[in-house]
């Protein structure tokens, strides 16, 4: 976000040939952030953010590892044996998260580990665009968590309270969450747009009346599974389920249409911000909202539809969890965090469409060899957490990453296109 | 004190902002430093206030080589420096920013009477006349910028460097500060002025040295004239008055009658005005910075509500249109500041030559864009309008001011237009862009439009106007047909005296 090339008294305009004239905004760091976000140059930084996570989670790894701790604990008299130790620890986390998210010989299937990771990617995918949709808007959603319960919701209610015939039911279902995750978005649009509500703080609040709201729900009468006890609905007809793409391999390999969806969900984005009037008016709200407005477009229109959009894809990300896997109803944590790491994926994905399916095929990756890391190295499945959050910590601060690795400042290959400039 | 640069090299990646660059600065010398925009004198003057470490060359301050690490070394080493964009606090009094980074404490609490006493007795020795007790936000520009003077003088500084000191300020403000930099040369301070006025520079400068596309193209005297300064911070001969016909007015196309209009903070800024623009005319409207301008033009566009009147195009009913119907009614628009209202900066020079042009054929349909077509289109305005970019992808941002007000006046005059709107279409405009910029205008005029020009710049009224109209506190005090316009008469309106 910051430009580290600058000196620290520097004054707020860029001292690369200026435009002169300009006044600068007051200080816009958002705006600022997601034109960093946005900047190509940032690809390295993204990988190296990784792979610095990875590094430093080999760090944690070897602390919780039990017998790499009791070798430091003889250290100066066997220094060996702890670095073998930790290098052990650290080998055989990271071959087992490799294995859970990639390939593993030990599993029957093949694609046993592709699966997994595929299973994860497809909610993350759907709840990044939501939130890189917003990003390019200059809207920061973090309410994809309550519009995806309420894409769950209204997906599983579609799926139990209607009878269709195949094929439709499913489509009805994806519609309904689609327009439930869409409301909920819209909410904290409209706020925006009529009254200048910040969305931030709105949809912080909306995400916990909609947890509150799903947990309420699932115990009512009508909408809690007769046979159980627990907090969990009725499930949703054998024909608004998501079908398994490779049950004819394998019984067990849980990945479901949702992937494909959500590629074509990436596909769709990609269009909407490219190639479509709504997509130039958004990205230009999103770049500057003065000169949209002076452009003649609806900037508050503009807010409103971006965050029902939005929500509509947070929605579906929701019913790919609550429609896709067992046990297909609802539960309080039925799409367990999707909405918060969605935001993780629109940052790995630097807020573009396919960058957004990459981000969470990563994302994907990490939780489904986190399992097989706890599996085998008894790491906890919370490490996964703290390598997300790391990378956040690593991207979001790409002038640590840049002097880590002594990267030529981005900011110069930007400015070549200035010689363009004069006469 | 005197001041030299030799050999001062700064690179930005592939692009070199200074390139090689000597300049001498006498004691007690007004010493102005020309040059368009982005050649290189802002990046230049931040290496010597040690905002930017030089990739080669010294600065020596008293023949003795420095090295500046900061603005404190600057500082230190007697010099000082009022940047364009004022380092005030808006919220804090005069007396409290000038304390800001130099605070006198008295057992660690802030003494503001000492600091109130120095600034009284710096402003009388170089009379500034400044109140130490007013809060900034509350005081004119002109006066904020002495702030920042006093700021400076107050640090002991011998050496002061004026950023673009008068593109913000009316033309008795200039005049004045003018004065205050006679006087601090007087007193022995070295002056260096960056500028691209001409006019300035010829009325202040003891010497002159022009700076083009990073290197020093040469020096002058004052003696010059500006068409000699001009060509050599061009580097090719420009045109500085407009050819241009008389008008031939045809019927009105913009009547704006009894329209009243409130600012943000719900104050009357427009009372009661009346206008009249007709086909194959300019209307300038004169008038200092703030007094309604900004606020008439929004109403007309559709940007703000206007309390009262009406606005008619061609008899249609403007008043209450969204900016979107008015600009499809015929009605084109170049911003006051562009970079606020005019431009996308992270958008591409293509995209924002269709910034509201994008829904209507051949750019896109209601649903669909295509940015096929606007990449044709904008191979063919870069072309037209001349606009010195890169390529047509390049970020807007990355244009010079001169060329990005160029995309502007390229989209909104790539369709046919009933009235074109033009507010300080020069502003931060070098002298080339501008020249081309007033030519595309007249020619708009020529074939028919009605042109409504806004502008605190006297020279561009007066350069392309056929009749004017000042405005002064909310309200049109006179219309004059230009012929008999002067720049003092005009000078007299704009400052409220209707002398009759």
């Amino acid at each position: 976000m910051t430009d580290e090339a600058k000196p620290p008294a520097a004054e707020p305009e860029r001292t690369v040939p200026p435009e002169k004239d300009v006044a600068p905004r007051p200080n816009r760091p958002f705006r600022i952030f997601i034109e960093e976000l946005t900047t190509a140059s940032t690809f390295m930084v993204t990988v190296l953010a990784v792979v610095l996570a990875l590094l430093v989670g080999s760090i944690l790894v070897i602390i919780s590892n039990d017998s790499a701790r009791e070798a430091w604990g003889y250290f100066f008299a066997a220094p060996l044996d702890a670095f073998e130790m930790s290098w052990y620890a650290v080998r055989d986390a990271y071959v087992a998260l490799f294995q859970g998210a990639i390939y593993d010989p030990a599993k029957p299937s093949a694609w046993g580990s592709i699966s997994e990771t595929l299973t994860y990617a497809a909610p993350l995918t759907f709840t990044g665009l939501s939130v890189a949709l917003a990003f390019r808007a200059g809207l920061f959603n973090i309410g994809a968590q309550g519009q995806a319960v309420f894409g769950a919701i209204f997906g599983v209610l579609a799926g139990f309270l209607l009878h269709l015939p195949p094929v439709l039911h499913m489509l009805v279902a994806l519609v309904c969450a689609l327009i439930g995750g869409a409301l909920w978005g819209f909410i904290p649009g409209i706020l925006k747009a009529k009254t200048g509500a910040h969305e931030v703080i709105t949809t912080i609040m909306l995400n916990n009346i909609a947890g509150i709201f799903l947990i309420w729900l699932v115990v009512q009468k009508g909408f809690q599974n007769p046979e159980r006890t627990d907090a969990i609905s009725k499930s949703a007809e054998e024909n608004a389920r998501l079908p398994r793409l490779l049950g004819f391999l394998e019984g067990d390999l849980r990945v479901n249409l949702a992937i494909v969806l959500a590629v074509l969900a990436a596909a769709g984005v990609s269009w909407l911000l490219n190639r479509s009037t709504f997509g130039f008016e958004l990205r230009a709200v999103g770049g500057n909202p003065d000169a949209a407005k002076t452009a003649g477009m609806n900037v508050a229109m503009t807010y409103a539809l971006v965050m029902a959009v939005a929500g509509g894809l947070a929605g579906l990300g929701g019913a790919s969890m609550s429609l896709g896997l067992l046990p297909f109803a609802l539960t309080p944590g039925v799409i367990a965090n999707i909405g918060f790491d969605g935001i993780t994926v629109a940052l790995l994905g630097r807020a573009k469409p396919w960058g957004v399916l990459a981000g969470a095929l990563l994302m994907g990756g990490l939780q489904a060899g986190a399992v097989k890391m706890n599996a085998v190295g008894g790491v906890p499945t919370d490490m996964v957490y703290v390598l997300q959050a790391l990378i956040v910590i690593f991207i979001a601060a790409p002038a640590l990453i840049k002097t880590v690795f002594r990267l030529r400042d981005g900011k110069a290959s930007r400015s070549t296109a200035t010689l363009a400039k004069g006469w | 004190m005197k001041l030299e640069l030799r050999g001062i090299t700064k690179r930005f990646g592939d692009l070199v902002a200074n390139d090689h660059i000597d300049l001498v600065v006498e004691p007690g010398e007004i010493h102005a430093l020309l040059g368009e925009n982005g050649a290189g004198k802002s990046t230049l003057m931040n290496v010597l206030y040690g905002l930017l470490r030089p990739d080669e060359g010294e600065i020596l301050v008293n023949d003795v080589p420095q090295t500046f690490r900061s603005p404190g070394d600057a500082i230190s080493a007697g010099i000082g420096m009022v940047h364009q964009h004022f380092m005030l606090v808006p919220v804090f009094t005069v007396a409290e920013n000038i304390m800001l980074g130099a605070e006198d404490t008295k057992l660690g609490v802030l003494d503001k009477k000492k600091a109130s006493a120095h600034i009284t007795e710096v402003s009388q020795t170089y009379g500034l006349p400044v109140d130490p007790e007013a809060v900034v936000e509350t005081l004119p520009v002109g006066v904020q910028q002495r702030v920042e003077i006093v700021k400076a003088l107050t640090r002991e500084v011998d050496l002061l460097i004026l950023d673009e000191p008068t593109a913000v300020l009316t033309p008795q403000e200039t005049d004045e500060l003018l004065e205050v930099l006679r006087g601090l040369k007087a007193a022995g301070k070295s002056i260096v002025l960056i500028t691209h006025k001409l006019r300035e520079v010829k009325a202040i400068a003891d010497k002159i040295t022009v700076i083009r596309r990073g290197k020093v193209v040469g020096t002058a005297d004052p003696g010059e004239s500006e068409d000699e300064l001009a060509a050599m911070m061009v580097g090719r001969h420009v045109q500085l008055v407009v050819d241009k016909s008389a008008a031939e007015p045809g019927a009105p196309v913009l009547t704006v009658k009894d329209l009243s209009v409130v600012d943000d903070r719900g104050h009357r800024a427009v009372t009661d005005i009346d206008l009249e623009v007709r086909a194959g005319e300019v209307l300038g409207v004169a008038g200092v910075q703030g007094n309604g301008q900004t606020e008439l033009i929004e109403a007309i566009m559709g940007l703000r509500p206007a309390v009262s009147g009406s606005v008619l195009l061609g008899g249609a009913e403007l008043r209450g249109r969204t900016t979107r119907q008015v600009l499809d009614a015929g009605v084109g628009y170049v911003p006051e500041d562009r970079s606020t209202d005019g431009l996308v900066k992270e958008f591409t020079v293509a995209e924002n030559l269709v910034l509201d042009l994008y829904k209507s054929e051949p750019f896109g349909s209601k649903l669909v864009y295509r940015p096929e077509a606007v990449a044709r289109n904008a191979k063919d305005r870069i072309e037209e309008f001349d606009v010195r970019t890169q390529s047509a992808d390049a970020p807007v941002g990355s244009l010079s001011g001169g060329n990005q007000q160029k995309v502007i006046v390229a989209r909104e005059m790539s369709r046919p237009l009933k009235l074109l709107i033009a507010s300080q279409p020069a502003r931060g405009v070098d002298v080339g862009s501008i020249e081309f910029i007033h030519k595309r205008i007249i020619r708009e005029r020529d074939q028919g439009g009605a042109v409504l020009l806004v502008s605190t710049e006297l020279d561009e009224i007066l350069a392309l106007a056929d009749r004017i109209a000042v405005m002064y506190r909310g309200e049109i005090i006179a219309t004059l047909p230009a012929a008999g316009a002067t720049s003092e008469k005009l000078g007299l309106l704009m400052a409220g005296v209707t002398g009759d």
